[in-house]
């Protein structure tokens, strides 16, 4: 450090004694040389600073450049920024639903059981990841496309197919309900629990779907003859962020089910729970932090999917441009104050993305690494 | 309640993991099953518990077949090996879980669970998180958490294995003391011979998946059935020799077999190390010469190890002090040696 560090400290017995002073050589045997530590920082800065810190900060100046008024009318004025600012608001919210139930379905599945075909539903788990977007938009182009398989009986009779998947999606939730809900002794079962399972769900399933089939039919709840579009339309854009980010939730969960064990909730089927109370009183608050952190990731992901969305949207403005197509609409405009102005609202939302994610990480690792075992004083 | 296994088998794979196993548990008995990891023990808990499916079998309580009821209903408290208490749920919460998902009214449980605080001793530390206990007091609300609803059966899978050994000995002597005071039937496994013969009444010993010995701690101990449950229940002396006319031929010597065993022209012979009898003189025919070749006076026991002269065989050796002290061995030493018990087991003596 500094010369004085090689001189004896003096001994002054009537001044309360310094703390030794090390010479500096021995300060801390594992640290590089000064001159290592400074450049290695300094080239880090450097990177950061040129590929993160100014391009971010220019966002904010070049959509505040003439004003915060200006800057509110690029967001609000134009028509069609304010309908794909909309349009994201709709599409992230259900493609994050749909991935959270198939991402704790999914984690449970191959946390907790060992069946064939573990090992490739991991693995197809993670193909989102490792597909290219581009190619994930044009998948479904060609199944539900004009010129896909599914194409030509969509354009002219498509909404037939509704009152038979209506009736399906309703049957699934029903049978799940009755298996979650049935009391598992079979003295305290009554009713329609009454029978036995195997009779009792497939005359029920048959007869409810025919019911309800007949019902909408009757009823024309679904206009007829009329093109049901799904690429170049909401369900599509729908369809391709769900698709790409299918493995979020999913991936946060696996590890974390796996650390907690299967334990805890044996204990509580142990002492009376049945499976919606272990769910719900057990296994929610192990994986609840790891669960926010998956809809975190999942989330910023999905608001800033641009290539399979650009693929399947087919850019009509105003009525299938998410956020970050219009930003890329604006930019192709030479619109560069009101490009600028929507890619702030993204970069906000990046931001805070970031905060909550690092402030999740703190949590997270007390609840994977907590010791259940052996445990001193 | 009594709980009776009826040839239960149970395979992962290839494996049995329990291999035809039928048993009894009387009503109000504490039960160990004793046995090497991986003998089968703890998957019969959880089969019993209906943690685990047999896969052919069946679990039956006081006459009522249970192997198709589902965990939930058996009313089987079970004490999980590393506690699996609710890690989010405070002390309290915990062993009141059993009665809040039974949907029982909110002060007969605060009631239940205060009573069981004070049976376990930990009425101060209700608030706490499982988290800010130490591993015997986890230990102790994992078994309050488990008697909180009044199980018909206490099963407990390893319940000393993870805790130091002064805590360990401390909980065997509170855990037997409660069984007197509840009386649950009760089953524990641990790997532990001293812990199973000092808490329970009747001892179970497992070895890949079958009983090799059912009785009671003294019968099991004076009287092992084979080669395994000897060798198993601690250090032994193992001879290779064979029986005549009564005795059991060692290397020229002749000992007395404790039980009448038949003649065989090779047997193995299995002597205690406690039971091993040391003298500086011969005494006729049923003594070896033997050197000794080191002495461990710490401990309440002296251990001698010995090696015999002809056979070149080691022997190990336990007496009182009074008797070392009488002997005044040292080693270097020739004596002779001899047995005051000895069990022959003819057969397949592959340990």
């Amino acid at each position: 450090m500094s010369a004085e560090a090689f001189v004896p400290a003096p001994v002054a017995p009537a001044v309360a004694p310094s703390p030794p002073k090390v010479p500096a050589s021995f300060a801390n045997p594992r640290v590089d040389p000064r001159w290592v530590r400074w450049t290695l920082t300094a080239a880090t800065l450097l990177v950061v600073g040129v590929l993160v810190v100014i391009p971010v900060v220019n966002i904010f100046y070049e959509a505040l450049k003439e004003g915060v008024r200006v800057y509110w009318d690029n967001l609000v004025a134009d028509p069609d920024t304010r309908h794909s600012i909309l349009l994201t608001a709709t599409v992230v919210p259900i493609a994050l639903v749909a991935n959270i139930v198939f991402g704790v379905a999914a984690a449970w599945a191959i946390a907790r059981f060992n069946f064939s075909g573990r090992t490739l539903l991991t693995a197809l788990i993670d193909l989102p990841f490792s597909v290219s977007p581009v190619v994930a938009g044009l998948m479904f182009v060609l199944i539900f496309g004009l010129q896909g398989y599914l194409g030509p009986f969509l354009r002219e009779d498509g909404y037939s197919v509704m009152p038979y998947l209506t009736s399906l999606i309703g049957l699934f939730v029903l049978i799940v309900l009755y298996f979650l809900l049935r009391p598992s002794s079979p003295t305290a079962r009554r009713g329609i629990w009454k029978g036995p399972a195997w009779l009792v769900v497939p005359t029920a399933s048959v007869v409810l779907f025919a019911v309800s089939v007949f019902i909408q039919k009757r009823l024309g709840l679904w206009p007829q003859g009329e093109s049901l579009k799904i690429i170049f339309a909401t369900p599509g854009l729908v369809l391709a962020t769900s698709f790409v980010t299918f493995p979020f939730v999913a991936r946060e969960l696996i590890p974390i089910m796996e650390a907690v064990g299967a334990d805890e909730e044996l204990a509580a089927i142990n002492l009376g729970a049945n499976g919606w109370q272990m769910f719900w009183h057990i296994t929610a608050p192990n994986i609840k932090w790891g669960l926010v952190y998956g809809i975190i990731l999942c989330n910023a992901r999905a608001i800033g999917e641009f290539g399979a969305v650009y693929v399947v949207s087919g850019h009509i403005a105003g009525q299938t441009d998410t956020m970050p197509l219009r930003i890329e609409k604006l930019f192709q405009e030479y619109n560069l104050p009101g490009c600028f102005a929507v890619a702030s609202v993204l970069t906000l939302l990046a931001i805070f993305t970031l905060i909550a994610k690092t402030q999740l990480e703190r949590k997270m690792p007390s609840v994977v690494h907590e010791p259940t075992g052996e445990g001193g004083k | 309640m009594s709980i009776k296994i009826d040839k239960v088998t149970k395979k992962f794979g290839n494996f049995f993991a329990v291999d035809n196993v039928s048993l009894t548990v009387p009503d109000g008995t504490l039960l160990a099953l004793l046995g090497p990891s991986g003998s089968g023990k703890t998957t019969l808990l959880r089969i019993i518990a209906g943690l685990e499916v047999a896969d052919s079998g069946s679990v039956i309580r006081e006459g009522e077949d249970i192997t198709l009821q589902s965990a939930r209903d058996r009313k089987i408290g079970f004490v999980f090996q590393h506690y699996a208490l609710f890690r989010h749920m405070t002390v309290e919460e915990n062993i009141g879980y059993g009665l809040r998902v039974r949907k029982r009214p909110k002060a007969l449980i605060k009631e239940r669970v205060d009573e069981l605080l004070k049976l376990i001793r930990l009425d101060a530390l209700g608030k706490r998180y499982p988290a800010q206990l130490s591993g015997g007091q986890r230990q102790r609300v994992a078994l309050a958490r488990a008697l909180a609803a009044e199980p018909r059966v206490l099963l407990l899978d390893e319940p000393f294995g993870a805790l130091d050994a002064k805590v360990r000995q401390e909980l065997r002597v509170w855990l037997r003391k409660l069984h007197q005071e509840i009386h649950v039937t009760s089953v524990f496994v641990t790997h532990d011979q001293e812990e199973a013969f000092e808490v329970a009444d009747r001892v179970v010993v497992m070895n890949q998946g079958r009983v090799e010995q059912y009785g009671t701690p003294a019968e099991v101990f004076e009287r092992p059935a084979n080669p395994f449950v000897m060798d198993f229940l601690g250090n032994v002396n193992v001879f290779h020799g064979r029986v005549e006319q009564g005795k059991a031929v060692v290397a020229g010597a002749e000992l007395a077999v404790t039980d009448p065993h038949p003649d065989a022209p090779a047997a193995a012979v299995y002597v205690r190390p406690h039971e091993v009898v040391i003298q500086h003189q011969q005494s006729g025919n049923a003594s070896l010469s033997a050197k000794v070749l080191h002495v461990n006076p710490a401990g309440s026991r002296v251990k001698v190890e010995l090696r015999a002269t002809e056979s070149e065989q080691l022997i190990n050796a336990e007496l009182t002090s009074e008797r070392y002290e009488e002997l005044g061995l040292k080693s270097g030493d020739e004596v002779y040696v001899s047995a005051s018990r000895v069990r022959v087991f003819t057969g397949d003596y592959v340990i």
